[in-house]
């Protein structure tokens, strides 16, 4: 497979990036876009030229490292997949990829495709989380009854791997996905319940602070996320919000 | 409770209730102007309660109003927000892969719905304050139909009146049921919020452009 590649070129934040052209050949079908992108890397180096910076780690769709706005889409044109499970048999032979930054104002860009994601960071630890009494007579939680559904309900928001990819394909560059996915795996657990209110209002106050933009409902979010994250999240959280809000 | 007045989901909300307002707004509105093609009598009578109802003109006028500009003001402001939220473009973003265009776009049908309503109030509203407060004009319950259907008299503004109607149907297409998922209802009756939004988006707007249409077509000749 022959292809051109329209890539992101930023020496570092301070400066000014542009769009630059490879070619590159002898593309399989069955390489993922992360090992094309290695075969560019190894061209480049060969070449003696600077090699294009991107974030990858377990390449199993697990870490969340990985991401990249194909083609104008976050992990590019497949569903349900992040950009390391993404195959070259996706594309066909003489096609022109564009491939750019997450971009947002909160994901600035460090160099090349590498984005700055700790804005995510920052809003997890403004509430994402729940206090446990680890003293030694921690109660089993196998012994806290919890209904299937919720149960179910709190394990797929916890299949968020904060990736960014809700926030690349929001026209608006909202995180909204991402923060009511994080705080729907407390909310629907007995255990969340203790900070539940003041977890959403730290949350939300975080995600506005970092200069995301706001929600339109458009859905962008719900199909671009390799994990599936709902937007039934979306209204639990101002769901939680709103009552929040009264009671605090 | 500080929060819930400055935050983004705040914004959100108030932008959800008055366009759920204005949509049941724009509901009692056409009640009363089909009248003026099925019963132009109940439409003159119907007409001048909601002109001289002192609690309509003094209460109702001023909520609607108020609830006309929040909703265009926020809208805006948010836009502006969401803006800035994307300070570099993408050299390539292929937002019909993952949203309607309708989604995409409220801002563009917002603002010609917006212009309408200027036109709309230059129409009807500034006319009917002139001829009450400006001109003192005595009472006439009779008026109203034969006003109205003279608007309507040129071709032109009858074609404006009805593509402002098929924008505020696109409007209206995602923004009412939008309106609940931002108050965050999604539940077992969401798919039947979407049918109710779709049923209403695209009958109300087009109930709106047969009377236009209606009247444009039956002149009344003296």
């Amino acid at each position: 497979m022959k292809l051109t590649l329209k890539i992101w070129r930023q020496k570092d934040a301070n400066s000014k990036g542009k769009m630059m052209d490879y070619a590159i050949d002898g593309i399989d079908g069955d390489m993922s876009f992360l090992e094309m992108m290695d075969v560019l890397n190894e061209n480049l180096n060969n070449k003696g030229e600077e090699p294009v910076e991107f974030d990858h780690d377990c390449r199993e769709g697990i870490c969340g490292s990985c991401s990249l706005q194909i083609n104008g889409e976050p992990h590019g044109p497949d569903r349900l997949v992040t950009t390391c499970q993404l195959h070259m048999r996706k594309f066909n032979d003489g096609d022109t990829i564009t491939i750019e930054p997450f971009r947002a104002k909160a994901f600035p860009v460090i160099k090349d495709l590498i984005v700055d994601r700790t804005a995510f960071d920052r809003i997890q630890q403004a509430g994402g989380y729940i206090s446990v009494n680890t003293s030694g007579n921690t109660q089993d939680a196998n012994s806290i009854p919890i209904d299937k559904h919720d149960a179910d309900d709190a394990f797929y928001s916890a299949a968020c791997i904060g990736c960014g990819a809700c926030v690349a394909a929001c026209k608006n560059a909202s995180a909204m996905l991402f923060t009511s996915a994080k705080i729907s795996q407390y909310a629907l657990l007995p255990q969340g319940q203790v900070e539940a209110v003041d977890r959403v209002q730290n949350m939300v106050r975080q995600m506005d602070l970092e200069g995301f933009g706001n929600c339109t409902n458009t859905g962008a979010c719900e199909i671009e996320c390799p994990k599936g994250i709902s937007l039934e999240n979306i209204a639990r959280m101002n769901r939680e919000y709103l009552s929040a809000s009264v009671k605090g | 409770m500080s929060g819930l007045l400055t935050s983004s989901i705040a914004r959100k909300v108030v932008m959800a209730l008055s366009g759920i307002f204005l949509v049941f707004f724009l509901g009692q509105h056409f009640v009363i102007n089909i009248t003026s093609v099925i019963a132009p009598n109940t439409f003159n009578s119907w007409s001048h309660f909601m002109g001289y109802n002192p609690l309509v003109q003094y209460l109702l006028q001023p909520i609607l109003i108020a609830g006309v500009v929040v909703h265009f003001a926020m809208g805006i402001a948010l836009e502006i927000q969401n803006t800035r939220a994307r300070t570099v473009k993408y050299a390539k973003y292929k937002g019909s892969a993952n949203a309607s265009w309708i989604s995409r776009n409220m801002i563009i049908t917002g603002l010609v719905v917006l212009a309408f309503l200027g036109l709309h109030m230059y129409d009807f509203w500034i006319h009917e304050m002139a001829y009450k407060y400006i001109e003192a004009n005595p009472e006439d319950p009779t008026r109203y139909y034969e006003e109205t259907v003279e608007k309507f008299e040129p071709l032109v503004r009858t074609v404006i009146y009805v593509a402002s109607f098929g924008l505020l149907a696109l409007h209206l297409l995602h923004g009412f049921a939008s309106s609940f998922q931002t108050m965050g209802i999604n539940n077992k009756y969401s798919p039947a919020i979407q049918t109710f939004t779709k049923i209403y988006a695209i009958g109300i707007p087009l109930g709106f452009a047969f009377i236009a249409i209606y009247h444009h077509l039956n002149p009344i000749t003296h």
